[in-house]
């Protein structure tokens, strides 16, 4: 996808392109709805995530709780809505630091100056690929979060600053620590791979001999050509990233409650434990419901990612 | 070539020093205190220090993390912290025995249910057979565990009686059919998407528009000339399943209470019992990089127009 602003013929062509793939079009609108429902949970939320009703609790879905309430009588609509905005976070969060900040980076740097930085970012990569990805995650997230909490309640004390905690930053940083190290190594490799083709290409190279500055070479004429890779990459990592909070939350080690998250639901219904079978006869719509959305939500990022692929790969143009 | 295999077999145990690095390091600098997970309730000061010395606590880091390596090198990982006197690989052995028959099964229920789909889409590619297909395969990858568990116990375990719901006897019971299916399913797709698009890659080659202009019969042409190079991606994807034998069933290990790697990994981060979750973690590792050597060498093998470098 060339993004530069001059050429505007491209993007349209892209558009085009793109909405020639009818799945793909349904997918972005399921997928901007969700992340929509995430950015103004708050506004969409009938009731507060932690407000429970002892009265009424695993009730079925009624025109007062339209998805049925859980065990503590919480509105599972509400949850579910909740649990998204937890996803869109972490997603975005997942996709800035781990794909595009360090991934294109890193990949850029690796690409231009190879030699021993290439060496040490390739070894250090390979070195993080050969953990066994969900233990590494596990592992990193059960051992990080003890000290990073103890970190925020000493700044808390230290700078009289209160709701840092509560505020469930700590959760969104050990899942992001933990997501990280194996989420840049893909994108990195495939931009260092890009750069390395284009680098002597010769209209880089006149470039550089009319004496164009490293910086304005990697922007003006590096940069444009790693964007396709790049966004069908990160469209596929958003999908890996969502799930891997989806399963951090379900083993306890992600998102705490009360706040909510998709997979701490499916924990909250089946315990850690066992396959949820009694839920799934009894109280369906207390498993499907954050089970559907994580659904959708990969199946889609998937068929996005296929779709950008395909019109994206320069082979099939 | 031999240049190649030299520094990849010099690179492998550096990588593995550098992973138990890691590990080891996560261990001694996480939290809990191992001598606390050991005591329990019976801690004080004197047994305390005297189990320190014993295990060696009191030397450096670097002595520790050396002694480790050197005793992990011949298969020695020490005892566990929260079972007491069981020697880690004692307690290891079995359990990745486990997993790792349910992940072959699993593998082989994905290349079956998976090859002749994507070589059915990739020959439909075009028409609308294809499209569905890729479409059907991606809402069966994109299933969470969370749901196919329970889902596939309600129907075939309660529903029709067929097995029974949980529990685990080895690869000739028929407990093993649904965890199996739970991982091998979403593999499936995995190899649909592969095959399809390297298939259709290899339709697309000059040498298969060759044989078909030549009049070769159609047939002849998809299985003698296409299927074998079609079917490359699969040792890639071998790789990674190999190395996924001990850490790709956790989840469906955990729902299904199979006795795997799985439950015992997640027990041991939860109680801390770091010898285990490090010799897990090693184990996983040496997994992973021996499968991704062999992987390469077996590209080379079945396609010698890659070379390695």
């Amino acid at each position: 996808m060339n993004l530069n602003p001059k050429n505007l013929s491209s993007t349209k062509l892209f558009i085009m392109n793109f909405s020639r793939k009818k799945l793909g079009v349904i997918c972005v609108v399921l997928v901007s709805i969700i992340y929509l429902i995430g950015i103004f949970a708050p506004l969409l939320a009938p009731y507060d995530y932690s407000e429970t009703n002892l009265l009424k609790t695993q009730s079925a879905p009624d025109l007062e709780n339209l998805l049925g309430t859980d065990r503590l009588g919480r509105d599972i609509l509400s949850r579910v809505i909740w649990g998204i905005q937890t996803t869109v976070i972490v997603t975005i969060t997942g996709l800035l630091t781990g794909s595009l900040i360090l991934g294109l980076f890193l990949g850029l740097l690796a690409g231009y100056y190879r030699g021993i930085f290439d060496f040490i970012v390739m070894r250090t990569g390979e070195l993080v690929s050969s953990f066994p990805d969900i233990l590494l995650i596990i592992l990193l997230a059960a051992t990080l979060r003890p000290r990073i909490t103890t970190f925020f309640y000493s700044i808390e004390d230290n700078f009289n600053i209160s709701g840092l905690v509560s505020s469930g930053i700590i959760d969104y940083l050990v899942i992001g620590i933990a997501l990280l190290p194996l989420s840049w190594f893909g994108t990195m490799r495939l931009i260092r791979a890009q750069v390395f083709s284009i680098r002597n290409i010769e209209y880089v190279q006149s470039a550089r001999t009319s004496g164009a500055s490293t910086l304005r070479i990697v922007t003006r004429h590096v940069l444009p050509n790693v964007v396709a890779p790049l966004v069908v990459t990160a469209t596929f990592g958003l999908g890996a990233v969502a799930l891997s909070e989806v399963i951090l939350s379900f083993f306890g080690l992600g998102v705490q409650p009360p706040r909510p998250s998709l997979g701490a639901m499916l924990s909250d219904v089946s315990g850690r434990g066992g396959a949820s079978v009694s839920v799934l006869t009894n109280h369906p719509e207390q498993l499907l419901s954050p089970i559907i959305v994580i659904w959708i939500m990969i199946f889609c990022w998937n068929i996005i990612g296929d779709a950008l692929t395909d019109i994206l790969n320069p082979r099939k143009n | 070539m031999l240049k190649y295999i030299f520094k990849r077999i010099i690179w492998m145990p550096i990588l593995l020093l550098m992973v138990s690095l890691i590990v080891f390091f996560l261990g001694v600098y996480g939290p809990g205190d191992p001598i606390e997970v050991q005591l329990g309730n019976n801690y004080d000061e004197e047994s305390a220090d005297r189990i320190r010395e014993k295990m060696g606590l009191n030397d450096p880091v670097f002595v520790q993390w050396f002694n480790y390596v050197r005793n992990a090198a011949v298969g020695d990982f020490g005892e566990s912290y929260v079972f007491k006197n069981r020697e880690v690989s004692e307690l290891l052995i079995p359990k990745l025995i486990v997993s790792a028959k349910l992940n072959i099964i699993s593998f082989f229920i994905a290349i079956i249910i998976g090859t002749p789909l994507g070589f059915y889409a990739a020959v439909n590619n075009g028409n609308f057979k294809d499209p569905i297909v890729v479409i059907f395969s991606l809402v069966f990858y994109a299933m969470p565990v969370f749901f196919t568990a329970p889902f596939l116990i309600l129907i075939f375990a309660l529903q029709l009686d067929l097995v029974p719901a949980a529990g685990w006897g080895g690869v000739f019971d028929k407990r093993i059919i649904l965890p199996a299916l739970t991982i091998g399913v979403p593999g499936a797709a995995v190899f649909v998407r592969l095959i399809r698009s390297s298939m259709i890659e290899v339709l697309d080659t000059d040498y298969v528009k060759l044989a078909r202009a030549k009049g070769v019969s159609e047939s002849k042409v998809l299985w003698k000339h296409a299927f074998r190079n079609g079917m490359l991606p699969v040792v890639t994807i071998m790789g990674f399943s190999l190395a996924g034998l001990f850490g790709g069933s956790l989840i469906v290990e955990i729902l299904y209470g199979i006795p795997g790697v799985g439950r015992i990994s997640l027990d041991s981060v939860y109680s801390r019992d770091y010898p285990v979750i490090m010799a897990i973690v090693l184990l996983g590792s040496s997994a992973l990089v021996v499968a991704n050597l062999i992987i390469d060498f077996l590209y080379t093998l079945v396609d010698p127009r890659i070379e390695l470098q």
